[in-house]
């Protein structure tokens, strides 16, 4: 892991003042050589979490790959707002063919490029959560099963926003979707079973999986780079609020995504052939409510007569996660 | 050089021979022949430089075929039915995206009910997504429309369905002269792309086109698809300069000049359709045939020329329009000057069901007598379909057809007595 | 043209006797065409298969119906199946069995026919005994040249030699050879009788 934990505090914010930093521990958007992959000018909402996270990440790929990348994106709302023809904010080469084969585009353009003997070329696939746990969710078990040379990024905010808010397999239980709206018995997006991609990229046992969270830019940008360090199969899930669709203030996105990883909820780790190697520990535990409160996809939990129990099964969902993952940072508990 | 081989053995081979750089497939009957000639050509080493890669779903064979088309990779994967079906949205996604994949379909027909045996239902589903169709008469013509396929396709930038009759084409044992491969180079060059995923040189490719513009993208395929019509014949005379043989361009007459029936056809089924018109020639009927070799785009002007002197037209197709007819008698109906009553349309042959000279000869001398009806269904069992419509007037029931008639043929009969 | 239907049992090579043929025919400079009837493929299932020859280019794709040689690599098809259907009473009949027409119960069905155009070989036993397995095929495909004169020996061998790698090859050379001496001497036999 080479992502090295700076703490330095600027008033209100958490953010790093990268001038005062050595050049090898500065993050990509920092360096006035930074590619600007996805170039503003794009149409994305006011704190979209996604165009943050794939500038962030696409930024990075470009500098661990001297820039010789090629993108493959799924459709869904970074596909929509990076290219309202006859504009594209990308300046990487890259293809949108559909909303389900992104993983297998990509398999394609990485076979290209090793029979024109362009080893040097890599390849990235993006998709949102629905592009990527449901509709693309045959194509990307395939991609990891023949260990094809692609990373693949899912940007998860939980819900086929593009299409205005709906549920996708990647919606946690309680919220409010257009199709899990709280009406009559129901209490939004109902408890299944999950569906955890990370988990499920580690069966595969792909060379790298990775989550990652917009509130930690830096850890992203290093996530990438070491994931570029390996040829095979690798995956990178990044937690990205959606003001729109989950209800929040544009300028608490950053907010909201620490909060998601410090009460347990979305864990941080890195793995490696199907084992964890590195877990980003929670510094101090947060109850859930921190997280869900502030969101008003949550709102109907927390009206009266308050659903306390469906808040608990939430935060039993969270513990589940920090026991699986060993995510807090003092306790280092014996079975 | 002149071999015996199966006919998906021949496609293999000619494909071989156009050097292609990713080959993608997903087996499904009756194709299966052929990506496993391909698979075993790569892995000796045959085909290099070529990635050969074994895909989850016949929607992933296509996707991977358009992300490697469109980083400048030659293309190729093969399907039926079924696989056709499900990789449908990715066929589109790679006619609107303008990418010169070359893909075998082994005719096949559709369910339910499911049936492995040949029709052309499938590829005539796909017949307006903007890919050239092209059909062949016999394996010669299959393996040699495979290579004047890859270089139409790189030529208009423009996806190639290269269609044989499952079974009946595909695992027949024939006489096929393969070409050399200085041959087929001579043919057919590199692939040059127009636009390409390289980041020497970034292009954004797929955008969302809103309706300020859409209209006008469509507009340009279908146009670039009628200028293939004049492109078409001329690529196949360079094929007869360069192999020596008539093989593919937009139809094929035979006995047509003087002819007052013109038959219509598709496919293998030709040969049995010229066998059967020798005979009745010889008996002194005017009978002529037509076979469609490039069914899109559409050849009007040479089927209107073909049937300016016809008296009447039958159209023996393996597809059906459900609740409406014929498909490919729609599409000749178009391009007929003269009455639509002289348009016979004779469903023949689906799912795998033989086409007999015995019933082709009663067909046509049903035509050239004027009884022959507007629409018919080739052998078709009367009596029991009759059974089983005069059954459900009776007593409304719904399900599945085909377990339908097992009351009126199977199950029902097995209790009595 | 000159149409042969062979009829068996799913894993018995049917299909191959087929091809065989139409390489052996394309060896002699002549056109063949070698096809399959599918029904669902099945290890034991019946299965049929075409070869039509001719020296013009073939362009009919109907199944068999009219066949001018009948070769019949199971006898216990004999009565489950329409084997004989379209025959002429001209045709040729080769049946892989040990017993005669007469044992198998034909006896009344060939009495119309030509002796000469009716055999059977043994063809399982002599594939055990010179390929080790009980495939029949290229014994039965020499027996047919030996009965109609169609195709050479030679021929079917060369044809044996393309299609199988060379140990397989060679069994089944030895096999069809024996076959072929079988037939002759059969026909041989007949005549003097």
């Amino acid at each position: 892991m080479t992502y090295q934990p700076i703490r330095f505090y600027q008033t209100g914010t958490f953010t790093v003042g990268n001038r005062l930093l050595p050049d090898e521990q500065r993050s990509v958007q920092a360096n006035m050589r930074r590619t600007n992959s996805l170039n503003s000018g794009h149409r994305a909402c006011q704190g979209c979490g996604e165009a943050l996270g794939a500038r962030y990440a696409i930024d990075a790929a470009m500098e661990a790959t001297h820039r010789q990348l090629v993108a493959a994106n799924a459709t869904g709302c970074l596909e929509v707002f990076s290219t309202p023809y006859p504009e594209t904010s990308w300046q990487i080469p890259w293809i949108h063919s559909l909303f389900g084969n992104a993983a297998a585009v990509a398999t394609g353009i990485s076979a290209a490029m090793r029979v024109k003997g362009r080893h040097d070329v890599r390849v990235v696939a993006q998709g949102g959560d629905g592009g990527t746990t449901d509709i693309g969710f045959g194509c990307l078990s395939g991609m990891f099963e023949r260990n094809d040379d692609v990373l693949y990024i899912c940007y998860d905010n939980g819900g086929y926003m593009n299409t205005g808010v709906q549920r996708s397999s990647a919606t946690p239980p309680g919220a409010r979707t257009n199709t899990t709206m709280p009406i009559g018995d129901s209490t939004g997006a109902r408890f299944g079973q999950g569906k955890d991609v990370p988990a499920i990229a580690m069966a595969h046992e792909i060379p790298y999986v990775a989550t990652a969270t917009v509130a930690e830019l830096r850890d992203l940008e290093a996530k990438v780079r070491r994931a570029m360090e390996f040829r095979g199969a690798r995956y990178i899930h990044i937690l990205v609020p959606c003001p729109l669709g989950w209800g929040h203030p544009s300028a608490d996105t950053i907010r909201i995504a620490r909060l998601a990883k410090e009460t347990g909820l979305f864990p941080v780790f890195e793995a490696e052939n199907g084992a964890v190697k590195h877990v980003s520990k929670i510094k101090v535990k947060l109850p859930v409510e921190q997280y869900l409160q502030p969101q008003q996809r949550f709102a109907h939990l927390f009206k009266e007569p308050q659903r306390r129990d469906i808040i608990e099964r939430i935060q039993q969902l969270a513990d589940r996660n920090i026991r699986r993952y060993r995510l807090l940072d003092n306790v280092e508990r014996r079975a | 050089m002149l071999k015996q081989v199966e006919g998906s053995a021949a496609v293999a081979e000619a494909v071989a021979l156009c050097r292609p750089e990713v080959i993608c497939a997903y087996p499904i009957s009756p194709q299966t022949h052929i990506v496993e000639g391909l698979g075993r050509m790569v892995s000796a080493g045959k085909l290099a430089p070529c990635e050969f890669i074994n895909v989850e779903s016949e929607f992933a064979a296509m996707s991977v075929a358009i992300g490697a088309s469109a980083a400048g990779a030659r293309s190729y994967t093969a399907t039926a039915s079924q696989g056709l079906l499900f990789m449908a949205e990715a066929v589109y996604n790679a006619a609107g995206l303008g990418l010169p994949i070359v893909m075998t379909v082994a005719n096949r027909a559709i369910g339910a009910p499911i049936n492995i045996w040949n029709d052309h239902t499938d590829a005539l589903s796909q017949r307006d997504c903007g890919w050239i169709q092209l059909f062949a008469e016999d394996n010669q013509e299959a393996l040699d429309l495979h290579i004047q396929a890859f270089r139409l396709a790189e030529e208009l930038s423009l996806p190639v369905m290269v269609c044989m009759d499952g079974f009946i084409l595909t695992h027949a044992y024939e006489r096929v002269d393969m070409p050399s491969q200085e041959q087929v180079d001579a043919y057919l060059p590199p692939y040059e792309p127009r636009q390409v995923l390289d980041p020497a040189d970034p292009v954004s490719i797929g955008a969302m086109v809103g309706p300020e513009a859409f209209m006008e993208v469509r507009y340009l395929a279908h146009a670039k698809q009628r200028q293939a019509l004049e492109l078409i014949p001329a690529w196949a005379d360079e094929f007869r300069n360069i192999f020596g043989r008539e093989s593919g361009g937009l139809t094929h007459t035979y006995k047509l000049e003087d002819a007052d029936i013109v038959v219509v056809a598709l496919g293998s089924v030709l040969g049995t359709i010229k066998d059967t018109v020798d005979e009745m020639r010889d008996q002194g009927v005017k009978i002529g045939v037509l076979g469609i070799t490039c069914f899109r785009p559409w050849p009007s002007a040479a089927v209107r020329d073909a049937l300016s002197r016809a008296k009447r037209v039958v159209v023996l197709e393996k597809s059906l329009a459900v609740g409406m007819g014929g498909i490919v008698s729609n599409n000749v109906s178009a391009s007929y000057a003269g009455s639509p009553d002289l348009v016979h349309t004779v469903i023949a042959g689906l799912g795998g069901r033989s086409i007999t000279r015995k019933s082709l000869h009663k067909v046509f001398a049903e035509a050239v007598e004027g009884r022959l009806d507007t629409l018919t269904f080739l052998d078709l069992d009367h009596a029991m379909v009759e059974r089983v419509l005069t059954r459900e007037r009776e007593q409304r029931r719904s399900g599945p057809i085909a377990e339908s008639i097992l009351r009126e043929i199977g199950v029902v009969a097995a209790k009595i007595g | 043209m000159f149409q042969v239907r062979i009829h068996g049992r799913g894993g018995q090579g049917v299909v191959t006797a087929a091809e065989l043929l139409s390489v052996a025919a394309f060896l002699e400079g002549r056109h063949a065409q070698a096809f399959p009837s599918f029904g669902s493929e099945r290890t034991g299932a019946p299965v049929v298969a075409f070869c039509r020859i001719d020296d013009q280019p073939i362009r009919l794709r109907e199944p068999i119906m009219a066949p001018d040689a009948l070769i019949i690599q199971d006898p216990t098809l004999l009565h489950q199946v329409d084997v004989f259907g379209g025959l002429s009473p001209d045709g040729y009949i080769l049946i892989n069995t040990s017993r005669t027409f007469e044992e198998l119960g034909l006896g009344d069905f060939v009495s119309g026919f030509d002796r000469k155009h009716l055999c059977t070989v043994p063809a399982t036993e002599l594939a055990l005994k010179h390929i080790g397995r009980a495939v029949p095929n290229a014994a039965l495909l020499a027996g047919f040249a030996a009965v109609s004169g169609r195709i050479s020996l030679d021929s079917v061998n060369a044809a044996i030699r393309e299609k199988f790698p060379a140990k397989v090859a060679e069994g089944n050379v030895a096999a069809a050879n024996a076959a072929h001496a079988y037939v002759v001497a059969q026909l041989q036999e007949a005549a003097r009788a």
